[in-house]
């Protein structure tokens, strides 16, 4: 017997950053035909590490085996013609281009587009990710982009697959289908690399798992013979931190009310909403969930003020809102935490004192016209102290901080605000385990003390953690909220599904059904 | 690999040091360029650089061409941190210079005392409007200013063009299009004796100081330096973008049109072809050198007219065209924005 | 009537020649999501190149173009650095190059200034020029007109059949993108400013050596600038460009037939015409945003570093 060759072995790499190092002394061997898991919290240095194996970031020292021998890859066209694809996180696609298009650029063969496309058809066909080359990405749905992804790396024929948190853009139902295309590419002798942070994905597909851990690889273990406190004790050093949700005892009335809102996309690709009607309990969590790019952004715009509705398709405590811009609403006391942190949430190059003003103005900072700065330092001095915003004060630059760190800043910042409303967008998203924590803490607390609260999250499992009523949101249409105790991932999957998807549409379409009859 | 990359923090030291870089930077491309050319450098740059500055009689040209620099570029640096580019204020000083030159024609032969303050505020209102073109443009039909109020700056120099030419020339001009000599009444007093001096930098120094005090204390310059640095921030806050648009035009075209009156009624005299020098256009690179802070532009300002009154002794003493200002204004502002990118960013260190 | 037309038909597309050749190198250069407002000082810088070299060796146009059109390539590198390999914002970038163009233009031109050139005689094409109205207007032209057609044929091929075009196309949409696949984003990005330089150069050189044939400081006259507007007008598309070319051909031609026409207005607001028809132009375009979004390339005038 002899041992076989790894298809990947990684010695000692490691990666320096300015202010920080991402891969530290991290080594893995992946076999032929093996799914080997990259596990790790956001910020773990999962991501550099597959930028370094895929070419596209050089490490500072290390040594890489392919198949046994050494190589030294220099940009991704090398990697790729090695036989090592990639699906990035982020997609790599170009909307206005076709998907036959999109394909052809990254294949190094004569430019033939629609013989291209029928081999694109027979390709993922045979790994059931059916596709249409002709038409345009932007038209795509975000599984079916993915699916692009896919097939364009499999037409390179792949020896080493790198997917970096591929179901973070998926409904339930589909991630099963695209595990059972994993399974089957292993099969025929694909390794696969699989970086992931959730870990009951990670025990039912994967064959080995590296766990890392601030840069440092700190286990190696087979997914499903460890417990997820075990593997969560290795990917965060303790247990994994529970949020603690107590009964509402406040009054019951409905405080923001949407009824029969439709609105045309702001953005050139964006999705219509299509007759939405909601309700926002004092004292309840409301959790949207539904992919991103199913009317989120579009929806958040609408209740924020960020979009222009018709005057009386929103109402705070029965008065119309729908015509006050962001700024009018946040006066009557309806806050939002927008997804975009940098840019949209706080100005990057400003100080937090500056992004106080930016939406706290109202509190006493402004005299005449004129700015009085101490007041906004003190505010965000205040914030920083009471929702624990690391290493950061009133004069810090936004950008210098983390996601998690900001995201505390900005959740607290209206949350002084002392809202009625508070509608939140991912809230945890690219935050770690330990912030996400205080962060869904804070937002349960919050509703407790009578606020009406709107999360939209693509989590599922958060939205079941602090959600007290859930509605999917799928091509531009709201489910009825139902309370969380009456749904399960799988429920709610197939909502998501069933509202894109018409042939199994029976559970959504009478879904749909109850809704209107309500209305 | 690219040779730049990110730095952690921005770097304070290279924002106020970015603009001594690039002089450094223009001083020698500019001595290549004389080398080039087989001029003795040296003496070039005494020439350019020096010379000027030598009499009192030169300080006092220096001031009459810092002052329009500096007031133009004031208005334009607010509308620069909106990322609302007027690079029309050229335009917007003709018209203003033409609607303050209306008032002095019409008035001709009055010395009235409130015909200097009334050319003034014909020019601040004929600037803006000529602002407010674009501004409407772009906020009713989503209109780039940048094209448009450069468009507007050669209907400007057309319209000034048909006015001297016609309705408004000078009867006894010989044929010159050029319009009367303005008479006393309607020209800034002197302020120095033996100099081109003359009250109009008030105007300038007022200027500095309200926008000083504006940019650093109001709540309006705020919420435009947030429309410029994150447009999706301001958006989110409920700041209004068109106000912005609004405010950042007329101001600009209020400066410039002021500007255009200054010159007018103080230098030149008269309304003619040559009424500026190309400062609207310098003054954008004012704007950008100064680091679009108040008491910045001031130093820029005067670095600016020194180039120009260097790029007149040139012509003088070294039979060179005046486009050399062009040249050094294109290659000041080249450098500026190259040494910029080192705020954010540094070079990458060599693995 | 048509006596009168003619002639200025085909002066149209003279006059619109070096919108042309400006505007489709602009139009390959912001398809690849760089947008240069430099375009009137490398025009200038073109037209002084392209002038004094027709002037020293006596060649005209057939040397004039080429050394106009290295030397906007050239000058274009200078935005192509301080825009692309330190992502300086490009706007600025822009103006700076066209100040500069000015400048040194005016710089060199001096020596030029009392020179004449022969110009070039228009070449009739057998048979095709005979054709009644259209032959006059359309195939009795000097060759530069010709070439401008031609390069609108390759641009247009190049852009929508080749894989290049796909490449500048995708480019243009999303440069990480692009660089996470593992293209050299910024040599592209280079190749596309260097070819609307060369463009931009052959722009200026017919303006100097073929159809004033003199040199005047600050000859385009804004040319460079309605060229960049003429991108936006057009699209990003080649076949719309050349039908705004031709407009603006015709609205430049226009003030010297006027007088003929019978139409009695200030020379200067005649002149006005083209600044004016620019900024309407671009009302009508940018008045509806989802219309102008469609094929604007979505990274244009965004610093891009790897």
């Amino acid at each position: 017997m002899t041992t076989p060759v790894p298809r990947l072995e990684l010695l000692h790499v490691t990666k320096r950053y300015p202010t920080i190092v991402a891969n530290d002394d991290v080594s893995l061997s992946v076999l032929p035909g093996e799914i080997h898991a990259v596990l790790g919290e956001n910020g773990a240095g999962k991501s550099t590490l597959m930028k370094v194996i895929y070419g596209a970031v050089k490490a500072d020292s290390g040594t890489m085996m392919l198949d046994g021998h050494e190589v030294s890859i220099a940009n991704p066209a090398q990697a790729r013609r090695l036989g090592i694809g990639m699906v990035f996180q982020h997609f790599s696609l170009f909307e206005t281009l076709t998907v036959a298009e999109n394909i052809a650029l990254v294949l190094d063969e004569p430019f033939n587009l629609p013989a291209l496309a029928s081999r694109v058809k027979e390709v993922s066909e045979h790994y059931g990710l059916p596709l249409d080359p002709n038409r345009m990405v932007h038209s795509l749905s975000v599984g079916e982009r993915q699916r692009v992804e896919i097939v364009r790396c499999l037409l390179q024929k792949p020896k080493l697959l790198i997917l970096d948190e591929p179901t973070s853009v998926l409904t339930p139902q589909a991630v099963i289908k695209l595990f059972e295309t994993l399974r089957q590419l292993a099969s025929e002798g694909v390794s696969i690399l699989y970086i992931s942070h959730k870990l009951h994905e990670i025990q039912s597909l994967c064959d080995h798992a590296t766990i890392l851990r601030n840069g440092r690889v700190t286990g190696k273990a087979v997914p499903r013979e460890e417990t997820p406190a075990s593997l969560a004790r290795m990917m965060i050093g303790r247990e994994l931190p529970v949020c603690e949700a107590p009964i509402y005892e406040g009054e019951h009335r409905p405080v923001l009310t949407v009824r029969g809102l439709s609105l045309l996309p702001t953005s050139q690709f964006g999705t219509e909403l299509k007759d939405i009607s909601l309700t926002v309990n004092t004292g309840e969590i409301l959790g949207i969930a539904g992919i991103s790019g199913n009317g989120q952004a579009e929806l958040l715009s609408a209740l924020s003020g960020e979009a222009a509705t018709e005057r009386d398709v929103i109402r705070l405590n029965g008065k119309s809102i729908g015509h006050l811009d962001a700024g009018e609403r946040r006066a009557k006391g309806i806050v939002y935490v927008p997804e975009e942190r940098l840019g949209r949430g706080a100005v990057p190059p400003l100080s937090l004192g500056h992004n106080a003003l930016l939406t706290a103005h109202r509190q006493g900072m402004k005299n005449w016209g004129l700015v009085r700065y101490g007041k906004a330092r003190i505010y965000a001095d205040e914030c920083v102290n009471r929702f624990d915003v690391r290493g950061a004060d009133a004069s810090t630059n936004a950008r210098a901080l983390s996601g998690g760190n900001l995201q505390k800043f900005i959740v607290g910042r209206e949350i002084m605000l002392k809202p009625e409303v508070m509608i939140v967008a991912q809230p945890t998203w690219g935050v770690d385990v330990g912030a996400s924590a205080v962060l869904r803490q804070a937002l349960i607390d919050l509703s407790r003390t009578g606020v009406a609260i709107l999360v939209v999250s693509e989590e599922l499992e958060e939205l079941f953690e602090i959600a007290d009523r859930i509605a999917v949101l799928a091509q531009g249409r709201l489910s009825p909220a139902r309370p969380r105790g009456e749904l399960n991932a799988e429920k709610v999957g197939l909502q998501m599904a069933g509202l894109f998807d018409h042939a199994e549409t029976t559970p959504a379409a009478s879904m749909m059904e109850t809704k209107h009859a309500s209305a | 690999m690219h040779l730049l990359e990110p730095r952690p923090h921005p770097s304070r030291v290279m924002r106020w040091t970015a603009p001594l870089i690039a002089v450094v930077a223009t001083l020698l491309a500019g001595s290549f360029l004389f080398w080039a050319l087989g001029k003795p450098v040296l003496d070039s740059f005494q020439v350019f650089f020096v010379q000027p500055l030598e009499s009192s009689y030169g300080w006092s040209e220096l001031l009459i061409k810092a002052c329009p620099l500096i007031l133009i570029a004031q208005g334009l640096a607010v509308g620069f941190k909106a990322r609302i580019y007027n690079i029309g204020a050229e335009g917007q000083l003709i018209v203003g210079a033409l609607a303050g030159g209306g008032v002095a024609i019409a008035m001709e032969g009055s010395d009235a005392g409130w015909i200097v303050p009334a050319m003034v505020v014909a020019g601040a209102i004929g600037g803006a409007l000529w602002g407010a073109i674009p501004a409407l443009l772009k906020t009713r039909f989503n209109a780039e200013e940048t094209l448009t109020t450069l468009m507007l700056s050669y209907v400007a120099s057309l319209i000034l063009s048909y006015m001297v030419n016609g309705p408004w020339r000078d009867p006894e001009g010989m044929n010159f299009p050029q319009s009367i000599m303005f008479s006393d009444g309607a020209l800034f007093s002197i302020l120095l004796e033996g100099s081109r001096v003359n009250t109009s930098i008030w105007i300038t120094v007022f200027a500095v100081l309200a926008f000083w005090i504006f940019n650093a204390k109001s709540f309006l310059h705020f919420q435009i330096e947030v429309g410029g640095l994150a447009p999706a921030a301001s958006h989110y806050a409920g700041f209004s973008a068109k106000q912005t648009v609004w405010f950042c035009l007329l101001t600009s075209g209020m400066t410039a049109g002021i500007a255009g009156v200054g010159e007018i009624a103080g230098p030149v005299g008269q309304l003619n072809l040559n009424i500026s020098p190309g400062y609207g256009f310098a003054a954008i690179i004012v704007a950008y050198l100064g680091r679009l802070h108040a008491l910045g532009i001031v130093l820029a300002g005067f670095l600016m007219a020194l180039i120009y009154l260097g790029g007149e002794a040139a012509q003088v003493g070294l039979q060179m065209p005046a486009a050399i200002t062009g040249i050094f204004q294109g290659m000041l502002l080249f450098f500026l924005l190259g040494s910029d990118v080192f705020i954010d960013n540094r070079l990458r260190r060599m693995a | 009537m048509i006596e009168h037309l003619i002639p200025i038909l085909a002066g149209t597309l003279g006059a619109a020649v070096p919108l042309i050749f400006a505007g489709l190198g602009e139009l390959v250069t912001e398809r690849t999501g760089v947008i240069n407002l430099g375009v009137e000082g490398m025009m200038l810088v073109g037209a002084i190149a392209g002038f004094a070299a027709a002037a020293e060796t006596g060649h005209g146009a057939a040397i004039g173009l080429p050394a106009g059109a290295l030397a906007g390539a050239a000058t274009a590198m200078i935005f192509a650095f301080f825009a692309l390999s330190l992502a300086a914002n490009q706007a600025a970038c822009g103006l700076a190059l066209t100040i500069f163009g000015i400048g040194l233009s005016a710089f060199i031109g001096q020596h030029y200034i009392s020179y004449s050139l022969p110009g070039l005689k228009p070449i009739a094409i057998p048979l095709l020029s005979d054709i009644p109205v259209l032959g006059p207007i359309l195939f009795k032209q000097d060759w530069v007109v010709y070439l401008s057609f031609l390069a609108f044929a390759g641009v247009a091929w190049t852009l929508t059949k080749t894989r290049l075009g796909l490449l500048l196309k995708a480019i243009g949409e999303s440069p990480e993108s692009a660089h996470s696949i593992g293209y050299p984003v910024i040599s592209i990005r280079f190749g596309a400013v260097a070819f609307g330089g060369a463009m931009a150069g052959i722009a200026g050189a017919y303006l100097s050596t073929v159809y004033t044939p003199l040199w005047v400081q600050n000859m385009s006259a804004g040319r460079g600038w309605i060229a960049v507007a003429l991108v936006v007008f057009a699209s990003w598309k080649p076949a719309r460009l050349m039908l705004g070319a031709y407009l603006f051909g015709a609205v430049t031609i226009l003030q010297f037939h006027a007088q003929g026409l019978g139409i009695m207005v200030p020379v200067q607001f005649l002149a006005a015409l083209p600044y004016v028809a620019t900024i309407v132009v671009l009302v009508i375009i940018s008045r509806d945003r989802r219309v102008l979004q469609n094929n604007l390339p979505a990274s244009l005038g965004k610093p891009f570093l790897p």
